[in-house]
This record gives structure tokens, C-alpha cells and sequence, in this order.
């Protein structure tokens, strides 16, 4: 018996091309190629359906099983900690989760140690295996700012190529953790769907190999 | 039919699973609302949510709306060679400010390997019960504790490990073996162990040792109890099923229904529960989630009656009990001289300006 199988991408160029290699695993859907302002988009003869969704809601999707699988940046995995099963690494939107500041910044041993970040969890995580005291203060953007006008000792964030960072004087200290795009799924539906979700896991995993 | 629209799904299915467990020697187990929160706070892991609800009890003392019934179970065992407590209980546990309704049962005492297979038995039988889709995922705490231990993992790693396992990540597991090759073999073959006797044996060139072969031996003998008794399709090990190190020991299992897109069933053995309040018992059990069934049959309340009847005041007291009792024959009735706003109906019957429309 085949199901219909529910696809959560995230909006922007990681979805697009996640959404890439799944048209290559054979389960294009054309609809979702015309532009327009369908949420919704569907391909009967594969049975599957996929949603453009923000980026850090995809785990909400999959965990509650509104999708059966979704693409996420493993940095939202490690915020949010969502009940489900992580299948694949599929190696693009490389990045790192880091700590940063000014170039020269000098850690304040003695005193809490601010930081400011959009990611409280990782942060807090982070600092209690080191036993550091700390003050988070939790932005939803424009992190950078807080170490340059003083908010914030340091930041926790995301780094790509690290330009914004050089543009403002200011510096990796410490890479928490790398950070790239994984396949996961819901953990009930994987109970009865497993054989098309570990078709579509190993199709992908195959492209991930062979880039 | 009536009695079906009474009771809501999931109390319908607390009541069916009351009767199976009855049917198997489990005796009902009521117990009060409250427990010192101290019995919580010492166990605190064993919990699956650590929000309790306190309360100033008499006397000054500390007093829990209880979020769990297992803890107050295994306390108040027996304890004798031989003797064997067998309960269920369908209670609201109180977590995260919410009122659950749970239903289970807790095998408690000096344990034998068919009490441990009947309770594993009795959560398939439940899961049939509540849907004919349906899956139950084994596992066992003592043989993923045995291979951690092999591989030289230190108590960091054998959490990372858990949580990879947990969560089918084959990637990061990789990451954390590094060099140990060995161990990745091992980690592997277990990860990607899923199905009955014959994932078993498959995984079973990659286990050694006393602990992991004695396992090996007591999921063969109850995969095999299973399949004859008719669920060898229904149930599959699944090592991404665990649960805390610290207090379960043998056999764990988690257990889905099409539909709900968590687990409704969840249990194990947990003999290290009694050993930490210094009991020598064994015990076993599990809790059905009675309230994620309301997700099931949503689709079967399309009408909040069956009947409505409208009248403007002027027809008789007679006529509108008739017309009433003649419409409650076939379901439910609503009387009313208005469209009731924000409610459905299936049939509409007319008796304004004294007609039948």
C-alpha cells in the first residue's frame, strides 16, 4: 500500500535546492516550479505534497505530523530539540554555530559573561559544559550589534562565510558546532511508511555521495 | 449508537483496555490525587515531564498533584520470593499545567520471563484495541547498555550515542566512534536493526558478551511468543526506542497508531526504579495516552444533533413531546423556537406556524 507523503521545505534557496534533489529521486512535482500563491502542492500520480514553510517552523511541521518529512538546518535541531528522527546529513548550507566578538575581546573571567544570540538553548547548552556563568540576552536579529555597542560581551550565531563579522571588526572565537541542512521525519509516520521514506533517504544519500 | 456518542473515543478505549487488563489478573489500583512531592523530586529522571504542580500540604509539607503513577506503584509493593503484584489503574496525571488521561498497568515484584513477555503482550493487545493499524517498536535497555559499555564509551559518549540511536542518526554516530571502528560495526548493525526474528539474527554476529547475548536470547524467545500468537507483523525491534539508562534495564517498547503522530504507548522494565528506593523487586509496565485519541474520528462528529425541532410558542405541549420522543427513537433531539447559532444538525423538522415542513 503507498501513502501520500508530506514534504516540508523551508522557504529560500536550501528548500529549492533540497527540493532539487528530491525532483531528482523521482519525486518532482511541477506545480511547485509556477510561481503563484498556492501554499500547497501536490503530484497524485507520486502521491506526494509539499509546503514552503519558514525555516526554523519546519521541525514544528514534522514533529506534529502535519509533514512526514521535512529539510532542516541542524542548527534549528539543536535549539528546539523536536521529537523526531534525523536520517540524513545532506551536506549543503554549510555553515557554523560560533562564538564571536570584538577582535580584541579578552574573556572576562571574573564576571558573568553576556551573551547575546537567537539561539538560547545551543548558547546555554554551550556555556553549562563549560561551568561559565553567563547572561543571555535573546535578539531576533541583527546580532552583530550587541558586542559593538556594548549589549553583549559576545554573540552566538550562526556563521557562514564570515564577512559580516570582518566588515564590523569583529571575530571568530570559538566554533561551537557545524552546522548543515538534514533529512528528518516523523517518527509515527515513519512506523508506516518507512519503505518510501528510506527510498527517498537513500536516493538522496546517493546524491550526497556522488557531490 | 447513543451510548457511542456518550462516551468520547479515548473513554471508550480506557474502558476496553480496563476489561483486557482485568481479563489477564490485573487487579484496578486507585490511587489519591496527591503524593509528597519528595517521592518525585528524588526520581526526578524516571518522569517524562519534570513540571509538577505543588501544593502546601498539612503540616507545612510539600505535596504533588501526582504527574506519574508508577512511582507511587512500586513503593507500596510486596515484597516476597514468588509473589508477583499485578495493577492497572486508568487515572489523570497532572503535567506542564495539563490534566492527562492515562491508562496502564504495572507488573510488580519477583518477576519471571512470562511476566515480562505478557506485559510486552498485553500493550500489542492494547494498541489492537485501539486501532487496526498499528505498530509496537522493542527494544532492550540492557543489551544497548552492554554494547556501550564494550565499545569504551565514556558517560558523555554513551549519551550522544543514546540520542543518535534515538533518533536514527547514522551520521553523527559515525562522527562520534572516529576511530573506533569496532564500535561503529557494532553501532551500526543495531541502528539499522528493524523487523522480527529475522533482523534479530541478523544483528546478532555483531553482539558478544554474557549481557548481550542473554538479551539476544529473552527478545528471540518473546519475538517468537508473539508471532504465534498472531502479531509477528505488528511488532518489530527498533533500538531507537530507550529510555533512561538510569532506571530501565530490560525490554522497552514504544507503540504507534495510524493517525497520531506520537507514540500512544509507551513502557519497559525498570528494575533500577526499585533498587533506588532500596527494593529488591522487579517490575515492568506501561501507560497508554489516552487523550492523543481524540485525534482518531474527529471526522465522526460532523452533527452536533440528529434532530432539530423548531417551534414559535403556539404548538401544543402533546404535539411537541410526541414529535420530540418520535425523533429520539433515531438519535438525539434539540428543541428550540431558533436556529441554535453555531451548532449542526441533520435533520431539520419545521413545526412553526403549526405545520410539518
Amino acid at each position: 500500500m503507498k501513502d501520500w507523503i508530506n514534504v516540508a521545505l523551508p522557504k529560500g534557496r536550501l528548500g529549492e535546492k533540497a527540493y532539487g534533489m528530491l525532483k531528482n529521486s523521482g519525486y518532482e512535482c511541477p506545480a511547485i516550479e509556477d510561481p503563484g500563491r498556492k501554499l500547497i502542492f501536490e503530484n497524485p500520480e507520486k502521491m506526494v505534497r509539499y509546503f514552503w514553510v519558514k525555516p526554523s517552523d519546519v521541525a514544528i511541521y514534522v514533529e506534529r505530523g502535519a509533514a512526514d518529512l521535512g529539510i532542516v538546518g541542524k542548527d534549528i535541531l539543536l535549539e528546539y530539540e523536536p521529537e523526531v528522527y534525523e536520517l540524513l546529513d545532506l551536506k549543503m548550507g554549510k555553515c557554523r554555530m560560533a562564538v564571536a566578538g570584538k577582535k580584541d575581546f579578552r574573556d572576562p573571567v571574573g564576571q558573568t559573561l553576556k551573551v547575546a544570540t537567537k539561539f538560547p538553548n545551543i548558547t546555554r547548552n554551550f556555556y553549562a559544559g563549560k561551568c561559565r556563568d553567563i547572561d543571555i540576552i535573546h535578539l531576533n536579529g541583527s546580532i552583530e550589534l550587541a558586542p559593538i555597542l556594548g549589549l553583549s560581551h559576545v554573540i552566538v550565531d550562526i556563521v557562514e562565510t564570515g564577512t559580516t563579522l570582518r566588515e564590523n571588526d569583529l571575530a571568530v572565537h570559538e566554533e561551537i558546532v557545524p552546522i548543515s541542512a538534514r533529512l528528518i521525519a516523523n517518527v509515527a509516520s515513519y512506523q508506516f511508511k518507512d519503505a518510501q521514506i528510506n527510498a527517498i533517504r537513500e536516493s538522496l544519500q546517493k546524491q550526497v555521495e556522488e557531490t | 449508537m447513543m451510548t457511542d456518542q456518550i462516551w468520547r473515543s479515548e473513554e471508550q478505549a480506557v474502558f476496553a483496555l480496563r476489561g483486557l487488563y482485568q481479563r489477564y489478573g490485573y487487579a484496578p489500583y486507585k490511587m489519591s490525587q496527591f503524593e509528597e512531592y519528595d517521592l518525585y523530586v528524588r526520581n526526578k529522571d524516571f518522569l517524562v515531564s519534570d513540571k509538577i504542580i505543588t501544593f502546601s500540604g498539612e503540616g507545612g509539607k510539600l505535596m504533588a498533584l501526582k504527574p506519574d503513577v508508577t512511582l507511587s506503584i512500586v513503593k507500596n509493593a510486596p515484597e516476597a520470593p514468588g509473589v508477583v503484584q499485578k495493577v492497572y489503574y486508568s487515572e489523570n496525571v497532572y503535567r506542564d499545567y495539563r490534566e492527562i488521561m492515562q491508562a496502564g498497568l504495572e507488573c510488580v515484584g519477583d518477576l519471571t520471563q512470562y511476566d515480562i513477555a505478557e506485559a510486552v503482550l498485553l500493550a500489542v493487545k492494547s494498541l489492537n484495541i485501539l486501532g487496526s493499524r498499528y505498530v509496537l517498536d522493542i527494544s532492550h535497555m540492557g543489551l544497548l547498555a552492554a554494547v556501550l559499555e564494550r565499545c569504551g564509551f565514556d558517560e558523555g559518549q554513551q549519551k550522544q550515542a543514546m540520542g543518535c540511536l534515538r533518533q536514527k542518526n547514522t551520521h553523527d554516530l559515525k562522527a562520534l566512534c572516529g576511530e573506533n571502528q569496532a564500535a561503529w560495526e557494532t553501532l551500526q548493525a543495531i541502528s539499522a536493526c528493524r523487523g522480527g526474528a529475522e533482523a534479530l539474527e541478523a544483528l546478532t554476529p555483531y553482539l558478544t558478551g554474557e549481557a548481550e547475548l542473554a538479551a539476544v536470547q529473552e527478545l528471540k524467545a518473546l519475538l517468537e511468543m508473539l508471532a504465534q500468537g498472531g502479531y509477528g507483523d505488528k511488532v518489530r525491534l527498533d533500538f531507537s526506542v530507550s529510555n533512561d539508562l538510569g532506571y530501565y534495564s530490560g525490554v522497552v517498547f514504544r507503540g504507534y497508531l495510524e493517525g497520531i503522530p506520537e507514540s500512544v504507548l509507551s513502557g519497559g522494565q525498570y528494575d533500577k526504579l526499585p533498587r533506588k528506593m532500596g527494593r529488591k523487586s522487579c517490575a515492568i509496565g506501561f501507560a497508554v495516552y489516552a487523550d492523543l485519541l481524540q485525534e482518531l474520528n474527529q471526522e465522526d462528529n460532523l452533527f452536533d444533533v440528529d434532530t432539530l425541532i423548531l417551534h414559535d410558542g403556539t404548538v401544543s405541549l402533546t404535539r411537541l413531546h410526541k414529535a420530540a420522543e418520535t425523533a429520539g427513537k433515531d438519535g438525539s433531539v434539540l428543541v428550540a423556537t431558533a436556529l441554535p447559532k453555531g451548532r449542526s444538525w441533520k435533520t431539520l423538522v419545521d413545526l412553526r406556524g403549526g405545520a410539518v415542513k
